[in-house]
């Protein structure tokens, strides 16, 4: 699915990452770790597509539409409301039977009281929970999530752990993280960065 | 050399003009310049196609060169017509003139040109936005062109016009020679600095590689 | 076509956002009423018709300025332009929904600031209204096209006069002349030709300004 061969990334004179091999078949998982600044998030950035790397060749077997990308930003709008928001987004990704889609994200992951509030009011760990509703929707082969857990509460990190564990058998998972050891059951390979 | 030789003809060799006199022999290097300025800028915008489009990863820096000589050019072209008009007319701007004024409003795109470039990160983005730029700019140009004309409609009409010798015998030979050697002259001063921001990019790779 | 959906979903949620924020048009619609006011006392004499008209179309041009530095703010200050580019939606969508969502504002501004000028200064004729029409095509595309360009430097805001005044240059001649002159016909051509090309090259070329 995601195959990168000495993948290198320059910011002006900055070099972020140096010679990275990375092989990710369908269906794996795979986790990223690594200290603060050791280019994780340049990493996943290149691998969803957002980034193209200076150095290197990277092969990616998905297409935009079928690529879920979790950043350290939320990625919705803030005045909008939840199920506008996931509205825009279904309608962009052309996501069959968006109403019902939208419903049934929003209540797995304890939105739909709030769906008509704007993101604005939400606490962080609402925020990302939208925000992975918003990665989920399309139904994407390809799981790009950059810290998931991160900006998580402890109910929300409980619902994705539930999430990772349903999906892990239909999708490919690149996952970067602090806290390998909460995603280690289902991993299949890890890559360690340094900095 | 071409350039001494162009010098020297334009000073000792073309016919005095009936008018204006040795003065006027600003000319040959106004319209010089001038059309080497486009040349530049043309330059810049062919390479800006070839980044684009072929991903030709020397392009964006040989149009990076090309807009700057342009724009070095362009500014002679600037100083050499207001030297021009105040020989011809004794003041030293005259709107009147439409290739003056589209070259004002070109600098100050190419001087926006650079703006940009050094707003933002060296990088893929900062190469893509400069050849987008680019080509805006030559589409700019016959744009620019048309609406300076248009604009002359509803305009005082001024009298003020500069106007080129007629051309023949010597007249022609002169301006084709200082032409060739402004454009020879353009060409080496591209290819020096091309030269030189290649170094310097690659004395930049050389020590971040030690790093 | 898909195309179309698009560009109508980006739309909505670009005109949601100004209403719900409702900061951009009114501060448009001030700025205008403040610029007629600034020309009047700049102006010494009374002006005539010919050179109010010229001023009319410099109130425009800011005022648009001004929406259009606002127009990718959302996705600037909450990075929502990832979002966007990720989509697989073709990229000049976003160009394209952004002008017509900044078209909207712009209008709407001018059908305050057209009567204003009216009120005091001279009359608004057809060619006019025509004139203005078919510049806010052209500033509107150029400038949300420059914008998005600006949004990914680190000078912004500097940045955006810079970029869209050589630019807007034809569109001044274009929209003065087909003011003043007798028959505006050709003024109105240039424009239509004006919105025409550089429409298609915004188009063509947005991928790049977006995608890296």
């Amino acid at each position: 699915m995601l195959t990168a061969r000495r993948l290198g990334k320059r910011y002006g004179e900055k070099r972020v990452l140096r010679k990275i091999d990375l092989d990710l078949p369908r269906g794996g998982f795979l986790v990223v770790t690594g200290p603060n600044g050791s280019g994780k998030t340049t990493l996943l950035r290149i691998c969803a597509g957002l980034s193209q790397p200076t150095e290197g060749t990277i092969e990616r077997g998905a297409a935009r539409a079928q690529v879920g990308y979790l950043g350290h930003e939320p990625l919705v709008y803030r005045e909008l409301t939840a199920l506008e928001n996931l509205e825009l987004y279904g309608r962009l990704y052309r996501v069959p039977e968006r109403r019902e889609r939208i419903g049934m994200l929003l209540e797995r992951f304890g939105l739909w009281e709030v769906r008509h509030q704007r993101v604005v009011s939400y606490s962080r760990g609402m925020t990302q929970r939208l925000a992975l509703c918003r990665v989920l929707l399309h139904d994407p082969e390809l799981l790009v999530l950059d810290e998931p857990y991160s900006a998580l509460d402890e109910a929300g990190a409980e619902l994705l752990d539930a999430q990772l564990a349903e999906l892990r058998g239909e999708g490919t998972f690149l996952v970067s993280t602090h806290d390998p050891a909460r995603v280690q059951p289902l991993a299949s390979g890890s890559l360690a960065l340094v900095s | 050399m071409l350039v001494t030789t162009a010098l020297a003809l334009v000073f000792f060799v073309a016919p005095n003009d009936a008018s204006l006199g040795f003065a006027q022999r600003i000319f040959y290097f106004h319209v010089s310049i001038a059309f080497t300025a486009y040349a530049c800028f043309a330059g810049g915008a062919w390479n800006a196609l070839r980044h684009l489009w072929k991903r030709d990863p020397r392009a964006d820096l040989e149009s990076y060169v090309c807009v700057h000589q342009g724009l070095i050019f362009g500014t002679l072209v600037l100083v050499t017509g207001s030297i021009w008009a105040k020989i011809a007319w004794g003041r030293w701007w005259i709107w009147s003139e439409d290739e003056l004024v589209l070259f004002l409003v070109l600098y100050l795109f190419y001087c926006a040109y650079f703006m940009l470039r050094y707003s933002v990160e060296p990088g893929p983005q900062r190469a893509n936005l400069s050849a987008v730029y680019a080509l805006f700019g030559v589409v700019l140009i016959p744009v620019s062109f048309a609406a300076i004309r248009l604009a002359k409609a509803y305009f005082h009409p001024e009298v003020f016009t500069l106007h080129g010798p007629n051309f023949g015998g010597w007249i022609l030979v002169t301006y084709c020679v200082a032409q060739a050697a402004m454009l020879v002259l353009a060409y080496t001063l591209y290819r020096l600095e091309l030269g030189a921001k290649r170094l310097d990019v690659r004395l930049r790779r050389l020590r971040e590689a030690l790093a | 076509m898909s195309y179309a959906r698009d560009v109508g979903a980006l739309a909505r949620k670009d005109l949601l956002l100004e209403l719900r924020a409702r900061d951009t048009l009114p501060a448009m619609l001030l700025f205008v009423a403040a610029v007629f006011v600034v020309f009047h006392f700049a102006l010494p004499g009374t002006p005539s018709r010919l050179e109010t008209s010229g001023l009319l179309w410099v109130a425009i041009l800011f005022t648009a300025l001004l929406g259009l530095g606002r127009a990718f703010v959302p996705e600037r200050e909450q990075r929502t332009f990832d979002g966007l580019v990720l989509a697989p939606c073709d990229r000049s969508a976003i160009w394209l929904a952004k002008s017509l969502a900044t078209l909207a504002f712009l209008v709407a501004a001018e059908v305050v600031a057209l009567p204003l000028y009216a009120l005091f200064f001279h009359r608004v004729g057809g060619a006019t209204v025509a004139a203005v029409l078919l510049a806010d095509l052209g500033i509107c595309g150029v400038g949300t096209f420059l914008g998005a360009m600006a949004v990914a430097t680190r000078a912004r805001d500097l940045l955006l006069p810079l970029l869209f005044l050589p630019l807007a240059m034809p569109i001044v001649v274009g929209a003065v002349g087909a003011s003043v002159v007798d028959s505006p016909g050709r003024y109105l051509g240039f424009l239509a030709l004006y919105d025409l090309l550089f429409a298609v090259v915004c188009w063509a070329s947005f991928e790049y300004v977006v995608a890296e």
